[in-house]
């Protein structure tokens, strides 16, 4: 087990120096490194500018917007999948995904700049989220609202993507709806380290209190009886794992579009090493996502000459990966 | 010492039984005895503060326990559900470990000495063995076992066991009733158990509550509750009931159907 994590550790690690490398200008690993040690210790080095404009203002903050992103979605993808007491669970079941993505074709209709867009998406996100969390909480009779707020998250996610399908409808057929097509594909070729600064206070509010919690999503997945039953505050704690889990990914997607599939697949890669455990398995699922963000956003920059937007390809290696982790399970982990 | 005095549950707008009264000290096993639909998961569920109480009063130690916080009470009554599958294979060890939730801190994970009161449980019960086993993996009398070592890792004084014997085998019944037995015995713990079987009423239970349909509610020894003129209001059985000397020498009765 600690072998397995120290494993982890290393290899994210090394994905991480090595992704300063990749790209389409080829910088080799030991100039990445004299780069980086002469900016960390403040000397002037021998290399172009243009260099270090490509690892600081381009390469870094990308690195760091996938490392945010997918660490984000996993743990919340993980928490959620506890929370519903269901593995087939992803971060977007509470309609948080298709809230934002009408926040963000809706700013960019309106052409705000981007950073309306991007608050526009994280504040329809939490309201997408708001609105299925209150279908569940009132219109529940007795017993748990789990299902009745699943099912008002579905409803609320077909509500707001069938308004980012009038917003397409509406827009500027030549110049915005090719921008909302391509955000709804989702990308971090233009995350700067300004929308990283802004992106990481939700993300890490809610990280780590979600981190805090995470013996009671062992005992919430026996459901709501037995978790009271057990000395927790069952509605108090879903409420606060889904502001949390909320606030992570709506600022995830404010910056990075939607991404598909890490929410669901990485948290089962991550069972898998750490077992069910929810002590082990977020910080697992932390630095899991951390790692394969990066691997794959490494690969949509280099596999072909044009850049292939991130949601394809997290769906184009997620879906035969996620097929064969069901082929391949021994204990009933789904 | 649990109490509940003139309770009256329900559940939305409507009331299933009203003015229930009966104590469980120590050492007691109570019988939940009553035909499907009467109220006895109503019962359960209000005394465990799932359902809100809807009239009359629940106390603890002497204490009402209306105002304590879910924590204060899991402290002192523990639930045993039946066993049914969560979504992931936790290990035995560490669904024995919940049972322990309510007494560290809201933002801590178990820590050595709950592991081993854990363990402990799983002595107690006689399936040490199954520590590090799959839950989702063993049979269900298994489950039933590590459910109710969970609640003795609460370290409770009363236990609230919701059909225990239901979907086991013959001897799983058996064993799961004689741990029940002994830690009241042993460990002074005053549990109530609902069940569908008058005889696990007859053999094992120090009182009976039986609920007969039309919500009429009667506590006594359970020679004196269950009897042919209450199986055949609440079954619609004509049994009849016969002296047996089991272990011990100990006399106890059993009824027959007899139609």
């Amino acid at each position: 087990m600690t072998k397995k994590l120290a494993c982890l550790f290393i290899l994210s690690l090394a994905l991480f120096f090595l992704s300063f490398t990749v790209g389409r200008y080829p910088i080799s690993p030991g100039t990445v490194a004299a780069i980086l040690w002469s900016k960390f210790a403040g000397m002037p080095n021998g290399f172009n500018a243009d260099m270090e404009t490509v690892l600081f203002s381009v390469r870094l903050p990308r690195i760091l917007a996938a490392a945010l992103v997918g660490s984000a979605l996993s743990v919340s993808g993980a928490a959620y999948q506890g929370l519903f007491k269901n593995p087939m669970v992803s971060p977007d079941i509470l309609g948080v995904s298709a809230g934002a993505s009408f926040g963000a074709a809706l700013g960019m209709l309106l052409s705000r700049g981007m950073v309306a867009t991007q608050f526009l998406a994280f504040t329809f996100g939490m309201v997408a989220v708001g609105i299925s969390y209150a279908i569940g909480t009132l219109l529940a009779k007795r017993g748990e609202p789990v299902l009745v707020m699943v099912l008002g998250g579905i409803i609320i996610g077909t509500l707001f993507t069938s308004f980012v399908s009038i917003i397409k409808y509406l827009a500027d057929p030549y110049n915005t709806l090719p921008a909302i097509v391509f955000w709804l594909m989702g990308s971090l070729a233009n995350v700067s380290l300004a929308d990283l600064r802004v992106a990481s206070l939700p993300i890490c509010a809610g990280m780590s209190l979600i981190l805090a919690l995470r013996w009671n999503l062992n005992v919430m997945s026996f459901g709501d009886e037995e978790a009271r039953a057990l000395g927790v505050r069952a509605g108090a704690l879903r409420l606060a794992i889904i502001v949390c889990a909320t606030l992570m990914t709506a600022a995830a997607v404010s910056i990075s579009g939607v991404i598909g599939l890490v929410g669901l697949v990485v948290p089962h890669m991550a069972r898998l090493l750490a077992g069910p455990n929810y002590t082990r398995l977020l910080p697992v699922s932390l630095l899991l996502g951390a790692t394969f963000l990066l691997a794959v956003d490494d690969l949509a920059r280099v596999v072909f000459a044009v850049e292939i937007p991130l949601g394809i390809v997290t769906s184009l290696i997620g879906a035969p990966f996620f097929l064969y982790l069901l082929l391949n399970t021994r204990k009933g982990w789904l | 010492m649990l109490e509940i005095r003139n309770a009256d549950c329900g559940y939305g707008a409507r009331t299933v039984l009203r003015n229930v009264s009966f104590d469980v000290p120590p050492g007691e096993l109570l019988c939940l005895l009553g035909p499907n639909g009467v109220g006895k998961t109503t019962l359960f569920k209000t005394i465990l503060g799932l359902l809100p109480l809807k009239g009359g009063s629940i106390l603890l130690q002497g204490e009402n326990v209306s105002s304590w916080s879910r924590r204060r009470f899991a402290a002192k009554v523990g639930y045993v559900p039946q066993a049914h599958t969560p979504p992931f294979p936790f290990q035995v060890k560490d669904v024995v470990a919940m049972g322990r939730t309510a007494h560290f801190g809201v933002f801590s994970s178990p820590s050595d000495r709950d592991m081993e009161i854990a363990e402990e449980a799983l002595c107690t019960l006689g399936i040490a063995h199954l520590k590090e086993s799959v839950y989702t993996e063993i049979s269900g009398g298994e489950r039933q076992l590590v459910l109710i070592a969970r609640a003795l890792a609460q370290r409770v004084e009363i236990l609230i066991m919701d059909e225990p014997t239901s979907n086991l085998d013959f001897g799983n019944q058996v064993k799961v009733l004689e741990h029940v037995r002994k830690v009241v015995e042993k460990d002074r713990l005053g549990v109530i158990l609902t069940t569908h079987h008058p005889n696990h009423a007859l053999m094992y239970a120090s009182r009976a509550v039986i609920l007969g349909r039309g919500g009429t509610v009667s506590t006594g020894t359970p020679e004196a509750v269950i009897t042919e003129g209450y199986l055949k209001e609440a079954y619609e059985v004509e049994a009849s009931f016969h002296t047996l000397e089991g272990r011990h020498g100990r006399r106890f009765s059993v009824c027959i159907p007899t139609t």
